[in-house]
């Protein structure tokens, strides 16, 4: 299933309404295989609603996306094909209350992917000791903290042995002390060499794991920079005072 | 270190319990007087009437009449086959006697905990069950066949109760999906079904179809599978209103992630959204079987002798003519009611239980 060209992900002149609110504005964004991006921005400026465009959580009006080689379109199958390839970590975890923590990473692979038990069994447990959860397998997650509860959703997405993941500032709804193991577990996952669409406010993991951050405001792409550039020397007045507010 | 014991419960005496919990306040103390009146002023003369001027041995009236402030029993033992098979055909009764027995098991085995193959024995009692019940209560395969018409009693009322439960879950829960749907033609037919069947009332339903249809129709319907299929239709609707309610109260995000894993719509609502909805809505489920059991006493409208019907029949039965026939039916029916409704509300208050025991939310 390898896409043509170099490009993990191609969205050209993407434009999307709510009613008649603009929130994305003719964007325009190449990521390559195995590039991590970290996109931020204030909030209400279209940076979630712009990932979850990627594996069509949300339908757009006008523009492309191309995800590894497969054009999003309205085309039977054509949803789907794109979202195999592409995982996804939410803000508030997701993870289903009435199945474990095991049982929630091995649903998809056995009904997605038509994989025996036993063998999408082995492989969550691989992934569950990947983000160093193993013992907690048979935990419902309404018994794991929220620090778990994510690295378990993290997991359940690597199942499905996605060639992207998205994510949607995983960390937002953790307590301070939850916050490290989350990241630490997806920079093991960016030095995998997966590719990365993160949208997070954690600047400090922005810098380390970045190639490049997209700034985002008002729905518009306002800057691309690699993050030494980014942090130094912001081009645009916006990024300059978001940074300021930001980091101080 | 020495370790800090935890500090000793000390157990409170019968007269601290009562101050505790009956006389904490003036008004508790009142209301608890009041409430013990009532009991006495109540359940006092009942147990009277019902246990100690009550009639129990006798095979006439005339046992009865001899004590005319008491229940009449003899009324009920004499009668009790009718109250169970109506008016089905003597020799035949094993039948009647042996899907009850297997009824009766397979719902022994399901809710009884720790009994192994539970999966196993559901899928038989929802499968094999109903066809060896139907073949055995009317008849064919070398069997002799015994008209609808002639049946009456529990067996009525069970089987009006448990057709219209089994076949209400599944056509609510396809209902309550269609009317969330985003196709408007599975929308529109699904709101119109639910709201056509919860606006007429169950006794006009059960008229029209046992009457009205073969009159307009022309076609003879069996008059129970009219009532069946009407009773299974009509209680759809409201079990598809209280899946919905569950529907609804799953958050958003349990859809995204399901489609973001590249669930379809069937797999997301067979495997994450329906588990949950339907604990959810568990309680109303059950308040829903339990409403349905005693609307079935409603065929009786259209001339079937169930449960009720057989002790209406007996009270206007000159062989009973006693001041207390009429009271003894009505409380011995309420009493069986009551049991069946009683059983399925602490089965439903267990299964929650059972349910929320592993899911902490």
């Amino acid at each position: 299933m390898s896409g043509n060209g170099a490009s993990a992900v191609e969205i050209q002149g993407l434009n999307k309404w709510f009613k008649a609110f603009h929130v994305l504005k003719d964007i325009n964004l190449t990521v390559a295989r195995r590039e991590r991006v970290v996109i931020c921005g204030p909030s209400g400026s279209g940076k979630s609603t712009l990932i979850r465009c990627i594996n069509a959580l949300e339908p757009h009006q006008e523009g492309k996306i191309i995800v590894e080689g497969v054009p999003l379109s309205e085309e039977v199958g054509q949803v789907e094909a794109v979202r195999a390839n592409v995982g996804m970590v939410f803000q508030q975890f997701n993870l289903f209350p009435h199945l474990t923590a095991l049982e929630n990473c091995t649903l998809a692979p056995m009904w997605v992917k038509k994989m025996p038990k036993a063998k999408a069994e082995a492989l969550a447990m691989q992934y569950l000791e990947r983000v160093h959860i193993p013992e907690q397998a048979n935990k419902y997650p309404g018994q794991l903290s929220g620090g778990q509860q994510q690295r378990v959703a993290i997991a359940r997405a690597l199942t499905m042995e996605p060639r992207i993941m998205l994510f949607d500032e995983p960390t937002s709804a953790l307590d301070p002390e939850m916050i490290k193991e989350v990241l630490e577990t997806m920079v093991e996952l960016a030095e995998t060499g997966m590719t990365m669409l993160v949208v997070t406010h954690e600047m400090g993991f922005a810098r380390t794991v970045a190639n490049r951050i997209v700034f985002m405001d008002f729905g518009e792409i306002v800057e691309i920079a690699p993050p030494e550039e980014f942090f130094t020397n912001p081009k645009s007045g916006r990024t300059k005072e978001f940074l300021g507010q930001i980091l101080r | 270190m020495t370790q800090r014991r935890p500090p000793r419960v000390v157990m409170p005496g019968p007269v601290e319990w009562l101050r505790d919990n009956l006389f904490s306040s003036p008004l508790n103390a009142l209301l608890t007087v009041l409430a013990l009146f009532l009991v006495y002023w109540i359940v006092v003369p009942f147990f009277q009437w019902a246990i100690v001027d009550a009639a129990w041995s006798g095979t006439t009236r005339e046992a009865c009449l001899a004590r005319e402030n008491g229940a009449c029993w003899p009324f009920i033992i004499q009668r009790i086959d009718q109250f169970i098979y109506g008016f089905y055909d003597l020799a035949q009764r094993w039948r009647v006697d042996l899907t009850l027995a297997g009824l009766a098991a397979g719902l022994m085995w399901l809710t009884l905990p720790g009994l192994p193959a539970k999966r196993g024995v559901g899928a038989v009692m929802l499968t094999a069950f109903p066809v060896v019940a139907f073949v055995l209560l009317v008849g064919g395969v070398g069997l002799e066949r015994v008209p609808t018409e002639r049946w009456g009693g529990l067996i009525i009322t069970l089987v009006v109760a448990v057709v219209g439960i089994v076949a209400s879950l599944p056509l609510g829960i396809l209902l309550a999906l269609g009317r969330r749907s985003e196709l408007p033609v599975v929308k529109g037919l699904s709101v119109a079904f639910i709201e056509f069947w919860r606006g007429v009332p169950l006794i006009t339903v059960l008229f029209m179809a046992a009457n009205m249809l073969p009159l307009f129709m022309g076609v003879s319907v069996n008059k129970l599978l009219a009532a069946l299929i009407a009773v299974a239709l009509f209680s759809s609707a409201y079990m598809a209103e209280v899946i919905r309610g569950g529907l609804q109260a799953i958050p958003k995000g349990q859809y995204e992630a399901a489609a973001a894993m590249g669930l379809g719509y069937w797999q997301s609502m067979i495997f994450i959204i329906l588990p949950q909805a339907l604990r959810l809505s568990l309680p109303n489920i059950v308040g829903n079987f339990i409403g349905l059991l005693k609307d079935t006493s409603l065929v009786s409208i259209i001339g079937f002798f169930d449960l009720l019907g057989i002790a209406q029949a007996g009270t206007a039965d000159a062989a009973w003519a006693t001041p207390n026939t009429a009271l003894t039916g009505y409380a011995f029916v309420g009493a069986v009611y009551w049991a069946m409704c009683f059983s399925m509300s602490r089965y439903s208050k267990h299964l929650e239980g059972v349910l929320a025991s592993g899911e902490k939310r």
